[in-house]
């Protein structure tokens, strides 16, 4: 096993971008930032890696210069957050149809409304429906994965579709972590150099982003949507591929201690760790509980979510963002919908928690657990719940 | 100095005869707008990139599944051409020097209309130009947002009557006066910045040839006549863009290396009637309120001669301490 070194995740991240041999990098630091552009812009100083810098004027152009540069045939990367990735919202959907395959580091903040900057969910709930892959890491470890993967993951030609890595921001980003990077020669077998579909070159002219009328337009979102669902097996692919090289498992339902509990907890992201120590203490008194997180947000794991929650008779589901006026949290629609035609199916009780930063604590996931464990089957489902918010 | 007359005569050994816009595209009779991107894909020639924004120009030469382009192009939305054509022409830097691509030089050209360059687009192009990157951007201004509809922009001439600035008891229509970005882009230090017109065709080959040889970034602001939305007959199109060239409304000058220089010269300024009278969105303009845009003319214009007759090129100044003696 390579040495594992104590780095900061940001740095962490943009130190996997690093070993990537990316092309272009274009960053914008709207607030809040990362240190993922600063530390970029260190290695592409000093020479580590030949990329060209471009250090754009706004978020907008950010995406859109990397669009350019990943239309030309270059491995091209950005990273944002919170009101950078709403500033972005424009172009995301763009950038899916014309499948180009960048790849992109979120730092997951809270959406102003008042600024808040801490670590949240609502700056990718948004951008839900853009067409990219979007993965979910839960430490500094699953942040270099996720980020080198991230590339193989977009420019595979099966797929060809751009792909985001949510790191929680503060949470994550801004934490010292343990980190084992993988072997730069490693690395090189894992992703080779981009093979483009089409370029943007005089020698074999091409069109890009044409405009659609309604006589195409339709057929152009299916294919979309079935490029980006017919993406999942790919990526398991990818994941089995890195499992080889590296020995880590990724899958897009990741489960702790979940096989026979009666009661599930469900998280996307950092939260998952905070939450398997409440297990491991609720399973010490005797209750059966279990833990499922999520790592692809999109395409969603139907199969692999389904599975996973077959035997249990609760669920709880956490969400780090809202939908205002509507269902509550995205996830825990998602999952309604999901399970909705499944003849057997648990309970489910919403939770939104985390909000702005706010701390979730091991005693929380325990209060929340023993409130469901207490209750059974009895309990009114509300459709939705603040979790410890005043008011 | 009538360069156009001698068109016919010097044409055949003047200009590229390949077309890298083709026809069939779908732009309206007497579009000044796309003879412009014509002739400078003329200019230009094969080794380019194309970075169109969102804009009449998209809309008529990119339905699929057909296409106008014989040239690589990208479209991506309206406000981003100036972006997009940053990551192109960074992408094929880092391509070409770590060769990826053949080791040759290809122009990045982002091409805009007025909204996409002086409202929407400013914020983009600002940034391109201020970080330097090895792009010629080319305005194609026809004075208002034309594709959605005619809806003034910040180029819209005063006085002139669009949707959003309709001509009516109590107003004039257009009430601002027209942004002046070829000014703007002076001013970010850009080696090379030029007016131009479809309408003097050499004149904007030469531009655009002389902006392709800049190793940095180079604007081309470009007046193109647009029959629809200024309600004129299609057939003047060519005239209507030498009559603003010699009513002095959009002189045709060129700032190379801080250097200005008239590159059509007017002996005398027409009366600015002659350019606004054939223009149904002129129409409804009293003796005074044309008066008054004759008298902005003027001015403007003297502005510009007093650049061309001063100015010096940024190369020859040198900081003279012995101004501070």
């Amino acid at each position: 096993m390579a040495k594992r070194v104590g780095m900061e995740v940001a740095i962490a991240a943009a130190e996997a971008v690093g070993l990537c041999n990316i092309d272009v990098a274009a960053v914008y630091p709207i607030t809040p930032q990362s240190h993922m552009a600063e530390h970029l812009s260190e290695l592409v100083a000093d020479g580590r890696i030949d990329a060209e810098f471009i250090t754009v004027e706004s978020e907008h152009s950010s995406i859109s210069a990397v669009a350019g540069a990943s239309a030309t045939g270059a491995r091209a990367y950005t990273a944002t957050s919170s009101q950078g990735l709403m500033y972005m919202h424009e172009i995301l959907p763009i950038v899916s149809a014309m499948r180009l395959p960048v790849a992109m580091g979120i730092a997951n903040r809270a959406v102003s409304g008042p600024l808040n900057i801490l670590n949240d969910h609502s700056d990718i709930m948004p951008q839900r429906d853009c067409g990219w892959i979007a993965l979910f890491v839960e430490n500094g470890q699953e942040a270099v994965d996720l980020t080198i993967q991230s590339f193989k993951i977009a420019e595979h030609p099966d797929i060809m579709l751009p792909c985001c890595v949510n790191i929680d921001g503060f949470q994550l980003t801004h934490m010292v972590e343990p980190i084992e990077f993988p072997d730069q020669k490693l690395v090189n077998k894992f992703l080779p150099p981009r093979k483009p579909y089409a370029t943007l070159h005089p020698d074999k002219p091409v069109s890009m982003g044409t405009f659609a009328m309604s006589d195409i337009f339709p057929e152009a979102m299916k294919a979309k949507d079935e490029a980006l669902k017919s993406s999942k097996k790919t990526i398991l692919k990818i994941w089995d591929e890195w499992e080889k090289l590296f020995g880590r498992r990724y899958r897009p339902v990741e489960t702790y201690r979940a096989d026979d509990a009666d009661i599930l907890l469900m998280t996307m992201g950092s939260m998952g760790e905070t939450a398997e120590i409440a297990v491991d203490e609720l399973r010490e008194k005797g209750v059966s509980v279990g833990l499922i997180k999520l790592r692809l947000w999109r395409p969603f794991p139907f199969e692999e979510f389904k599975a996973a929650v077959r035997k249990a008779k609760t669920l709880i589901v956490t969400d780090r963002a809202v939908s205002f006026g509507g269902p509550g949290g995205p996830v825990s629609t998602e999952v309604r919908s999901a399970l909705y035609d499944e003849n057997e199916r648990p309970a489910i009780y919403s939770y939104i928690i985390g909000l702005g930063g706010r701390d979730v604590a091991v005693t929380d996931f325990v209060t929340i657990v023993e409130e469901a464990a207490q209750a059974g089957e009895k309990r009114t489902v509300k459709d939705y719940e603040f979790y410890g918010v005043r008011g | 100095m009538n360069i156009i007359e001698n068109f016919d005569l010097y044409a055949p050994r003047l200009v590229d005869k390949k077309e890298y816009v083709s026809p069939g595209h779908r732009a309206c009779q007497g579009c000044g707008e796309v003879l412009a991107l014509r002739l400078m894909c003329k200019a230009l020639g094969p080794d380019v990139v194309i970075a169109n924004a969102t804009g009449c120009m998209e809309i008529i030469s990119s339905m699929y599944p057909y296409t106008a382009w014989e040239v690589p192009w990208i479209h991506v939305a309206f406000e981003n051409a100036a972006s997009l054509g940053s990551g192109v022409e960074a992408g094929l830097k880092a391509l070409r020097r770590k060769k990826k691509i053949p080791d040759r030089d290809i122009k990045t050209v982002a091409v805009a209309g007025d909204g996409g360059t002086m409202d929407i687009g400013l914020q983009a192009l600002s940034g391109a130009m201020e970080r330097g990157h090895d792009m010629l951007f080319v305005c194609l201004d026809n004075e208002a947002y034309m594709n959605t509809g005619i809806q003034r922009s910040s180029g819209t001439p005063m006085g002139a009557a669009t949707t959003t600035s309709p001509s009516g008891k109590v107003s004039m229509g257009q009430q601002t006066w027209k942004k002046n970005v070829t000014e703007i882009m002076v001013a970010h230090g850009v080696p090379y910045v030029a007016t131009a017109s479809p309408s003097y065709p050499l004149d904007f080959m030469n531009k655009v040839k002389k902006a392709m040889k800049v190793k940095g970034p180079a604007y081309i602001h470009c007046h193109t006549v647009c029959p629809t939305g200024w309600r004129s007959a299609s057939e003047i199109t060519i005239k209507l863009g030498r009559l603003v060239v010699e009513t002095g409304m959009f002189p045709l000058y060129e700032v190379e290396d801080g250097k200005y220089r008239m590159t059509v010269e007017v002996d005398e300024l027409r009366p600015i009637e002659d350019y606004l009278k054939p223009q149904g969105r002129f129409r409804h303009l009293t003796p005074d309120q044309i008066e008054m845009i004759q008298e902005r003319i003027y001015q403007e214009y003297n502005k510009l001669l007093d650049k061309v007759n001063g100015l010096h090129a940024w190369s020859d100044l040198k900081y003279d301490w012995g101004l501070f003696e």
